[in-house]
């Protein structure tokens, strides 16, 4: 088991968001975080990260507790964040976006900006360009390269497939197989059930703060009933 | 007329530089902590003090004074972020001007407690005690020296800050604190390290002024701030090009006016910012918002 939740509660404030959740994440799986908007998929990531500590309960990695570490001691011992609003730095470039995350990581492995730029091409036609200048369909590369540059074990995924077209989500779902090849574990929050089912093993499904099923993606996927109770539109 | 205005142009810009590397580090400290520092100018009061003191220990030597007399203050500064400053990050804007302002209060007193009340007369700079003919008049070298330093520590922080990895990582922190922390920057160790850099920044203009004054006076921090707020807000909050402009700009209006208007002298400089805030209210180079 590389990631083990175990009945964390999150607040934001005085509201209880997160309440009681649990899962886990194996080595080398890719997991997804399903459920429609404002369930708390966004919370669960951040709470997994350190940025919005939850109150009480565990977050293990291997056998590391990360309740109670600061984000940048979490993300030292190797967990990455790719957030729905990408954050790229506008002032520095792509490659200095790509290059800041493999400078403030201890870890090395597989990746490096010109592996990262074999998987997305486009960024090393974009080196030298500000993030602020950057489309967003770049953007969600360089996050997603940025992350990488760290090597992790376990990069945390919010809504990767969110503005895309098909086409392009097609792509995406390509290179998150090819990510994963290389060892690197995935745990997504995304809301397009079939992309989900394209990369993901398993999933959990969220609804009001607290985890209502969870299943392999093929089983969600034929669960009718569930699907519509929870995450049809 | 060409002398005297050469002449006037030479002393507004050493006037500017002495504000320039006060708001550098003002500027610096409120664009990445995002904290407004009214104890900025005791940094520099004290700059001046230690300096002073360092060099009556070590033979009458200016240049010792400048080269620890700043480090000493970086360290007060070290202690008030830990300790005190840290505690107000997350709070609004008023409780960190209060919190600051009572540094003000309490390091003037100190000022008094430990030198005095008033004023002391301070030593030349070694090798730059004398001053050359400049169109037919003689120009203080030491002030020469200044308009030196000014323009050498604007490239040294733009090289920093552009060019090497310390310098990126904090302008990444300084546009996003949480996605840096999500990517292993450790952000209040950073805050501290920042605010210790520009405490020393203003102490080292502080400790400068010594020759330059030639006198120390408890307070001398407040001129000194006042018109650092000013060159930081016409420049725009934050941003080091807009201080170091800003601060010619107002070094050589203060000079000019003095010369020719010498009762609007702090006028100008309020007409001046007065008119840059209705005409571009984010200043020059700040980001709208
Ligand atoms: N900063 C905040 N302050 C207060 N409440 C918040 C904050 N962020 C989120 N919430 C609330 O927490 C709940 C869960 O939000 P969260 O962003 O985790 O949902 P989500 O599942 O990621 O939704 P989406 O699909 O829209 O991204 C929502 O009800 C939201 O209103
Ligand atoms: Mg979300």
């Amino acid at each position: 088991m590389l990631l083990d939740v175990g009945g964390i509660n999150t607040y934001y404030g005085t509201s209880h968001i997160l309440q009681d959740v649990s899962f886990s994440v194996d080595s080398g799986e890719v997991v997804a975080l399903l459920g429609r908007n404002g369930v708390g998929k966004t919370t669960t990531l951040r709470s997994v990260m350190g940025l919005t500590p939850p109150r009480d309960g565990t977050v293990r990695l291997q056998d590391q507790e990360l309740r109670g570490l600061a984000a940048h001691a979490i993300s030292r011992l190797g967990v990455a964040y790719m957030p729905d609003d990408l954050r790229i730095f506008p002032d520095l470039t792509c490659e200095e976006n790509l290059q800041i995350a493999a400078k403030l990581s201890p870890r090395t492995g597989y990746w490096n900006q010109e592996r990262v730029e074999e998987l997305f091409p486009v960024l090393a036609d974009r080196r030298r360009q500000k993030g602020l200048n950057m489309s967003g369909g770049e953007k969600k590369m360089l996050s997603m390269g940025r992350a990488l540059m760290s090597n992790p074990q376990l990069i945390l995924m919010d809504e990767p497939s969110e503005g895309l077209a098909p086409l392009v989500v097609r792509a995406l779902a390509g290179s998150i197989m090819e990510i994963r090849s290389h060892g690197v574990t995935i745990l997504l929050a995304d809301q397009n059930l079939k992309f989900c089912r394209q990369v993901c093993d398993r999933g959990y499904i969220i609804e009001k703060g607290r985890i209502v099923h969870q299943g392999t993606m093929e089983d969600i996927w034929g669960n009718e009933a569930v699907v519509k109770k929870y995450l049809a539109l | 007329m060409l002398q005297s205005i050469v002449h006037v142009c030479l002393a507004g810009l050493s006037q500017g530089m002495f504000i320039w590397l006060v708001a550098s580090g003002l500027t610096l400290i409120f664009g990445v902590l995002g904290v407004l520092n009214f104890a900025h100018g005791s940094f520099y009061m004290l700059g001046a003090y230690f300096c002073f003191m360092v060099l009556r220990a070590l033979g009458e030597n200016f240049w010792w004074g400048l080269l620890l007399g700043p480090v000493c203050v970086a360290a007060v500064g070290y202690l008030v972020e830990r300790f005190f400053l840290r505690r107000v990050y997350g709070l609004e804007l008023p409780y960190q001007l209060l919190l600051t302002f009572a540094f003000v209060l309490l390091f003037d007193d100190l000022v008094k407690i430990f030198w005095g009340a008033a004023s002391i007369g301070t030593p030349p700079a070694p090798g730059l005690a004398d001053s050359i003919m400049i169109l037919g008049r003689r120009f203080p070298s030491y002030n020469l020296f200044v308009i030196a330093v000014g323009p050498l520590l604007a490239l040294g922080l733009w090289g920093l800050l552009e060019k090497t990895w310390a310098g990126r990582i904090i302008r990444a922190s300084s546009s996003d604190r949480e996605m840096a922390s999500a990517l292993g920057v450790k952000v209040p160790t950073l805050f501290t390290a920042v605010f210790v850099f520009g405490t020393w920044l203003g102490a080292l203009g502080g400790g400068l002024a010594v020759p330059y004054l030639g006198l120390l006076t408890p307070g001398m921090g407040e001129q000194i701030i006042i018109e650092a707020f000013v060159v930081a807000v016409i420049g725009g909050l934050g941003s080091l090009k807009g201080a170091f402009l800003g601060a010619l700009v107002i070094g050589l209006l203060s000079a000019f006016g003095t010369r020719f208007l010498p009762t609007f002298d702090m006028f100008l400089t309020f007409i001046l910012m007065a008119g840059v805030l209705l005409w571009r209210p984010q200043g020059f180079f700040g980001e709208a918002r």
